[in-house]
């Protein structure tokens, strides 16, 4: 499915292209061609080249030992027109854990500025708004879940969208809409690379239970449309949200299918972020109408629920940061669930997650050592994220981390993953 | 015989040049006591020199570490400035070029003078399309890893420190500058040296705890831009830590009429001026 949308948005970019490049159409000999290439906006070549390689510290009979052993080429190209920007960064990658080589279109974009009051970013592109550190309410935009956890680098925790976004600027306020012809849906666990607790089995399972999923697929009907209105206050960033679309991981099941579902889902949400005391602190909350279910009768699709978020983050030392977070889901109709819950552990009303980061930056900032920690006082379960980054040379770093996951209960959040604790190391070379 | 009306042709014609060249002491001696400004106003006129010439500027940015084991490294960027009040608040924008692990970065700074009030910064991280809002820190530390300070970038505030005038030779005043409250900072005092003319800052040199001299900023080039005399070269070295770092300005601009880029649109496509 993935491949179909790579193909509409090379085919999106290469009917762009003439007209980006209107020279080439007159180039008639050869004569012609070095004027032409002189005649060619600049185009700048950047990316990187890594070897990435991690293992499992518990044995898990539904995995592989190995949880990571990658290379990977990122190749990225830009173009400043006079109209418009254009940029193109794709990964080409070969893993031995899939025993598979891939190619991941990240962006394939193009941004103008049609009016002074107006941008327009048309593409593949990577989408982040709100304010949670690594925790989102109302950043519906797809997230990569499996990359977060198997070790790769954080950027690939976002994962692109195809959609065009516009974007408004007033004095009163400002506008974002997001238009996704084509839901996006999160690149979930689905037990392909990652153990996760099976309801329906009521085990953990892998590889021998991947997730089937019905996606909403069609273009232009199974849409997204993601709103965000803002305006800065005296540097206090204050926003709202809205969302209409599909619940971003699977969120309901098919039982006489077995297949799980993306249901309906709308979002309403607000933000403030600003300065705080010595640090920054940041406010968000959401509620989360679950459209095919908006009382709560069906046992087999998620509930509506609210979100809540509180953050603050300080320097407490030289090039030493902390930030704290507090966050809670609170599922609505919780009476209605329980009442129609048939197999399985109930979940909690009200989950609770704290999060601890912790920044040190040593050796002229050369080193950085990193430790984030989710913990759930609810879930009783813990997601600890170490990770030591070191510049040998301005294009060269070597990366030591882990991914560590420990609870009481194997069908919460983090618990479930309790088998795919590990460990990897990365070398990467940029250009 | 020839020869010799040569000579002299060309001594007669080359003595204006020499007369100007050769220091006219007994001429400088007496305009030395004439002006001497008072400290206050020395401090504002470099201060103003060195961070609010023009209304706005911009200007591309090399810096090259050596660190104590010859270990090499450079970063470049583009670095805009629009002053929100001539001498008062000011807005920076810096977009990254090198080493291409940050390439495309921004950093963005609302600077307030006002001492209660923190400076507000913002990150703008490419590959995730996250506009981070940073913790106003320490501004004694490294800037970008290098051996410039967050205080040297964007200045220190003229409140946090007592000055006075210890030296006024013929080409410089020299300043010593007390930290109002030395625990907050590294050093003990730093001397100022001050180019008459000008007023540009030429020479910092700040003194650890122990009185030690510890760390030198020098101005090594200066040229006029736009009638602007600019530092296009500066040099520090940390003395305890045997590192170097060396700043070099190009494409210095003044008064480009910047608009308000500084906001959160133009950190997530950073404007023209910025990126080329």
């Amino acid at each position: 499915m993935t491949g179909h949308k790579t193909q509409f948005v090379l085919i999106l970019v290469g009917f762009v292209a003439p007209f980006c490049f209107p020279a080439s159409i007159k180039a008639e000999n050869a004569d012609k061609a070095h004027s032409l290439l002189s005649s060619l906006p600049p185009i700048e070549l950047h990316g990187f080249y890594e070897i990435r390689s991690g293992y499992r510290t518990r044995k898990d009979k539904y995995q592989k030992d190995m949880s990571i052993m990658e290379t990977r080429l990122q190749v990225e190209l830009s173009s400043n027109l006079s109209w418009a920007d254009l940029n193109v960064k794709g990964d080409v990658f070969g893993d031995l854990v899939t025993e598979q080589g891939d190619f991941d279109l990240r962006e394939a974009h193009m941004f103008t500025m049609p009016f002074d009051f107006m941008d327009l970013k048309v593409g593949r592109q990577i989408l982040t708004w709100g304010t949670g550190d690594l925790i989102f309410i109302n950043d519906l935009f797809p997230k990569d879940w499996q990359s977060f956890f198997i070790g790769r680098d954080t950027e690939y925790l976002k994962a692109p969208s195809d959609a065009v976004k516009v974007s408004l600027f007033t004095d009163l306020v400002n506008f974002d809409i997001v238009y996704t012809p084509q839901f996006d849906p999160d690149r979930f666990i689905s037990g392909k690379r990652l153990s996760y607790w099976n309801s329906n089995l009521g085990r953990l399972a892998g590889r021998d239970a991947i997730t089937h999923t019905n996606k909403p697929n069609r273009w232009f009907r199974d849409d997204e449309f993601a709103v965000r209105l803002y305006k800065n206050i005296n540097n206090y960033e204050l926003a709202l949200y809205g969302y209409r679309g599909y619940w971003k991981s699977p969120a309901g099941q098919n039982a006489a299918r077995s297949q799980a579902l993306f249901p309906d889902l709308n979002v309403y949400g607000a933000s403030i972020r600003g300065n705080v005391a010595k640090g920054i602190g940041n406010l968000e909350l959401g509620y989360y109408e679950s459209a095919d279910d908006t009382g709560g009768q069906k046992p087999l699709i998620n509930n509506s629920e609210l979100r809540y978020l509180i953050g603050y983050t300080q320097e407490i030392g030289k090039d030493f940061t902390a930030g704290l977070q507090y966050y809670v889901e609170q599922m609505l109709d919780y009476g209605q669930y329980k009442r129609s819950l048939t197999t399985g552990p109930a979940r909690d009303e009200f989950r609770h997650l704290t999060t601890v980061r912790l920044t040190k930056l040593l050796m002229g900032q050369n080193l950085r050592c990193s430790l984030f920690t989710y913990y759930s006082p609810s879930d009783k379960d813990v997601h600890m994220r170490p990770n030591l980054h070191y510049k040998v040379r301005d294009n060269l770093a070597v990366e030591f981390g882990a991914n560590i996951f420990f609870g009481d209960y194997r069908h919460t959040f983090f618990g479930q993953f309790q088998n795919d604790t590990n460990i990897y190391a990365a070398l990467r070379y940029s250009f | 015989m020839k020869l010799m009306w040569i000579v002299t042709f060309i001594l007669v014609l080359s003595m204006p040049l020499l007369a100007a060249t050769e220091p006219n002491k007994p001429a400088e001696a007496n305009a030395v006591p004439e002006e001497i400004p008072d400290v206050n106003t020395i401090v504002n006129k470099a201060n103003f020199m060195a961070y609010y010439q023009g209304k706005d500027g911009k200007a591309k940015v090399k810096m090259l570490i050596t660190d104590k084991k010859g270990r090499k490294q450079q970063r470049e960027f583009i670095i805009l400035r629009k002053d929100v009040k001539d001498g008062g608040d000011q807005k920076y924008y810096v977009y990254f070029l090198k080493p291409p692990d940050v390439r495309k970065m921004v950093f963005m700074v609302h600077k307030h003078t006002d001492l209660k009030k923190d400076d507000d910064r913002w990150l703008y991280m490419p590959a995730l399309d996250n506009v981070k809002r940073i913790a106003a820190g320490d501004k004694r530390t490294s800037f970008v890893g290098s051996d410039f300070l967050y205080e040297d970038v964007s200045g220190r505030s003229l409140e946090e420190d007592t000055h006075e005038l210890i030296d006024a030779n013929d080409k410089l005043f020299v300043v010593r500058n007390v930290p109002k409250r030395p625990e907050t900072v590294e050093f003990s005092y730093y001397d100022v040296s001050i180019d008459r003319k000008t007023f540009m800052p030429m020479k910092m040199e700040y003194y650890d705890k122990k009185n030690k001299l510890c760390r030198i900023i020098e101005s090594r080039k200066v040229r006029k831009i736009q009638k602007f005399p600019t530092v296009v070269k500066s040099v520090v070295s940390d003395l305890k830590t045997g590192s170097k770092t060396v700043m070099e300005f190009s494409d210095v601009k003044y008064d480009m009429n910047l608009k308000d880029i500084f906001t959160e649109r133009y950190l997530r496509r950073p404007p023209r001026e910025a990126r080329r």
